[in-house]
């Protein structure tokens, strides 16, 4: 029972969840701690938190962790199932049924018309990162500097973005706090 | 083979994407597009925009269906694995060590380092995205149609599914 609970619980909030995994984070809240009661609001603020200081899809990771605090093994299968799988089967059941038409002039017209709608919903994202990035300890200093010299490496120099990402993780890791910053952070 | 590049090509964008699964999409263009070859740009924006259109993460919808699409089954369950298994085993085996430290200032670091990258990645993409329009509809009806979705989603706030869909509609009666 508590292994079904888990699956519809992630299968929900993965199926109402539009726009990626980020935008199912409320849903998922409202399973785990409103409907079933299996953590409370601050240990959901707490895992949701770790989460994010992790790469990675977003939805997965609270699935995944939730699922196997609740029901072990086969309680993260199921939360992991629940998820991706019904979504994964709509994508590639439409996708195929779409590439089978790709010689109709009317499907050309359809994938033709949908790439600038999907351009300015890329757009709109990059300026939300580009916005949240001027917000954060860089300011807009700090991301113009780091938005020249990355455009200038990857598309200029052609360095794989992996390498400067990898690269910048490090630097963050190994540079020593400031003493200031490190006063301002409450110790655990 | 096949299914080692697959691995590959998803866990790269699936360890360094910060942010959420948005934030891989354009790792994973570098890697299907440029690097593999799997697709074109067109392509790539076409299963973007459907995955956009379907509930559910986006990374796993894009891992599972590229994945299916170069090595069948065993492909989609190599995407999704690769996708989602690295980062989900580090949150439970480092569960401890990143309770004591996740409001380090080091840890917070690592995100907003990275943000300005994604930003420039996604920026690149919707470059690309813009030209391959303009190569297949020319600037005017890029343009409009740009400027109409642009308003519909952020101005008036309606669902991307339905401009999507209201896209492919026009798109196959006009633009055919």
């Amino acid at each position: 029972m508590k292994q079904r609970d888990i699956f519809m619980a992630f299968f929900r909030a993965g199926m109402l969840g539009y726009g990626g995994g980020p935008s199912s984070i409320p849903l998922v809240k409202k399973e785990v701690v409103d409907r079933y009661k299996w953590m409370e609001a601050d240990e959901f603020g707490d895992v949701l938190a770790l989460a994010n200081a992790l790469p990675g899809p977003i939805a997965t990771k609270l699935a995944g962790y939730i699922g196997y605090r609740v029901g072990g093994f086969r309680g993260l299968l199921n939360g992991l199932i629940g998820t991706m799988v019904p979504t994964i089967f709509l994508m590639i059941l439409l996708m195929t049924a779409l590439n089978s038409y790709k010689d109709q002039p009317w499907v050309e017209g359809m994938s033709k018309a949908v790439i600038p709608v999907v351009a300015v919903m890329l757009l709109t994202m990059t300026w939300e990162f580009f916005k949240k990035s001027t917000q954060s300890s860089l300011g807009w200093v700090g991301t113009f500097v780091f938005v020249v010299v990355s455009l200038v490496l990857i598309q200029a120099v052609h360095i794989h973005p992996a390498i400067i990402i990898f690269a910048l993780l490090l630097g963050a890791l190994l540079k020593k706090n400031s003493p200031a910053k490190e006063k301002g952070t409450p110790s655990p | 083979m096949i299914y080692l590049q697959i691995f590959w090509a998803f866990f790269v964008p699936g360890i360094l994407g910060y942010g959420g699964g948005p934030a891989s999409i354009p790792l994973i263009e570098n890697e299907v597009v440029d690097r593999y070859g799997w697709l074109t740009v067109n392509e790539f924006s076409e299963v973007l925009a459907l995955g956009n259109t379907l509930p559910g993460p986006i990374a796993t919808k894009m891992a599972g269906y590229i994945g299916y699409e170069q090595g069948g089954i065993l492909g989609a369950f190599m995407g999704v694995f690769a996708t989602v298994a690295p980062s989900l085993i580090l949150m439970l085996g480092l569960l401890g060590l990143l309770m004591r430290y996740k409001e380090s200032p080091r840890v917070k670091r690592m995100t907003v380092v990275v943000r300005p990258v994604i930003a420039v990645l996604l920026g690149v993409m919707t470059y690309d995205f813009f030209f391959s329009s303009y190569e297949g509809l020319g600037w005017i009806q890029t343009l409009v149609i740009g400027a109409i979705s642009y308003v519909l989603m952020e101005r008036v706030k309606v669902h991307p599914a339905y401009v999507i869909a209201g896209a492919l509609i026009y798109g196959g009666i006009f633009l055919g």
